[in-house]
């Protein structure tokens, strides 16, 4: 597979720079910038007063409808690029076969919106 | 030579980083190793050649699932360090719990054995001159037609059941409708009414 794996090339080099810019910020603040800790520097700051109580709060379940609504239509999409690639081969049996899938998700997608699942109060 | 080594790159960041992912205090980390783990896995798809799938691996659960979890974990809100008080108390049973299980598995695999009709389906011919995602197209939208439509009614499926699972509309939140503030006119949204002076309304 030497072929499929020299199209990556330009990746890997991009990886490359960019771990190699990342690391070099972070080693050169690490090793040139002043540090000389303190409790009082390393609280938490909060606009003078002490802090109320930790930032981890409770998400509301609504992201997670949000989130669950998103992978499905993802999903959906993961689907559409092998179909895009091979509509050419696959004829009219497989753009109906696409259009019926993609008929069903429309219906859930109807269902969501007339539910207001995709409203936030 | 260099695909081995990018290989044993790739195994060995994914191994490290799925250790910590069950050994990070905080799970939110455990969250962020586990997308470290699916980046590594894609990485060794790709070596393998199966670029659709890593494409796959990174686009839905990089960039859902793991963003699921993240949702997860944050919405549960337990507090994991009082969660680990206890966690002296419960190692015997979950030992033996996970030692019975190990021991499954072993006489499962150790057992099993391949007949070479079922190698040999497995290894299966790969179309020259194709890229994986079209010769994953030519067949998946119509030999397997009806798997196809059956994924599609699971989706359905989830997509109802999440909504029916977790929507609940606050009571009396006041949403913006537009037709109906694009409907007002003078006659439905204001009055007038005579006052007489010193009387008020």
């Amino acid at each position: 597979m030497p072929e499929l794996l020299k199209d990556y090339l330009p990746i890997v080099i991009f990886m490359g720079v960019c771990a190699a810019i990342g690391i070099a910020l972070m080693a050169s603040s690490f090793i040139l910038a002043v540090r000389k800790p303190d409790p009082e520097k390393l609280s938490a700051y909060e606009c003078g007063f002490a802090a109320f109580d930790d930032a981890r709060m409770k998400f509301d379940v609504r992201f997670y409808l949000v989130s669950i609504l998103f992978i499905i239509f993802d999903l959906e999409v993961a689907f559409l690029f092998p179909w895009a690639i091979s509509l050419k081969e696959v004829g009219l049996l497989g753009f109906w076969s696409m259009m019926t899938f993609l008929g069903v998700l429309t219906i859930g997608f109807i269902y969501e919106w007339r539910k207001g699942a995709l409203e936030w109060d | 030579m260099i695909a081995g080594l990018f290989f044993y790159l790739f195994a060995a960041v994914a191994v490290a980083s799925a250790v910590m992912v069950i050994t990070a205090r905080n799970p939110v980390h455990s969250v962020l190793f586990l997308i470290l783990t699916f980046f590594n896995a894609a990485g060794i798809f790709i070596l393998l050649g199966a670029e659709f799938l890593a494409m796959i691996l990174v686009v839905v659960y990089v960039g859902a699932v793991a963003v699921l979890f993240l949702f997860v974990v944050m919405m549960l809100d337990v507090d994991f360090v009082e969660l680990r008080q206890g966690m002296l108390n419960y190692l015997p049973v979950g030992a033996t719990v996970g030692f019975i299980v190990l021991f499954e598995l072993v006489l499962v695999i150790g057992t099993w054995t391949l007949s070479p009709e079922a190698l040999q389906a497995a290894a299966a011919p790969v179309a020259t001159g194709l890229t994986n995602t079209e010769a994953l197209g030519q067949i998946l939208y119509t030999k397997y037609i009806f798997f196809f439509q059956i994924a599609g009614l699971i989706l359905l499926v989830a997509m109802i059941g999440a909504i029916v699972l977790t929507l609940r509309h606050k009571q009396g939140v006041k949403r913006q409708n537009i037709a109906d503030q694009n409907a007002r006119s003078p006659a439905t949204a204001i009055e007038i009414i005579k006052v007489k002076p010193g009387q008020g309304i």
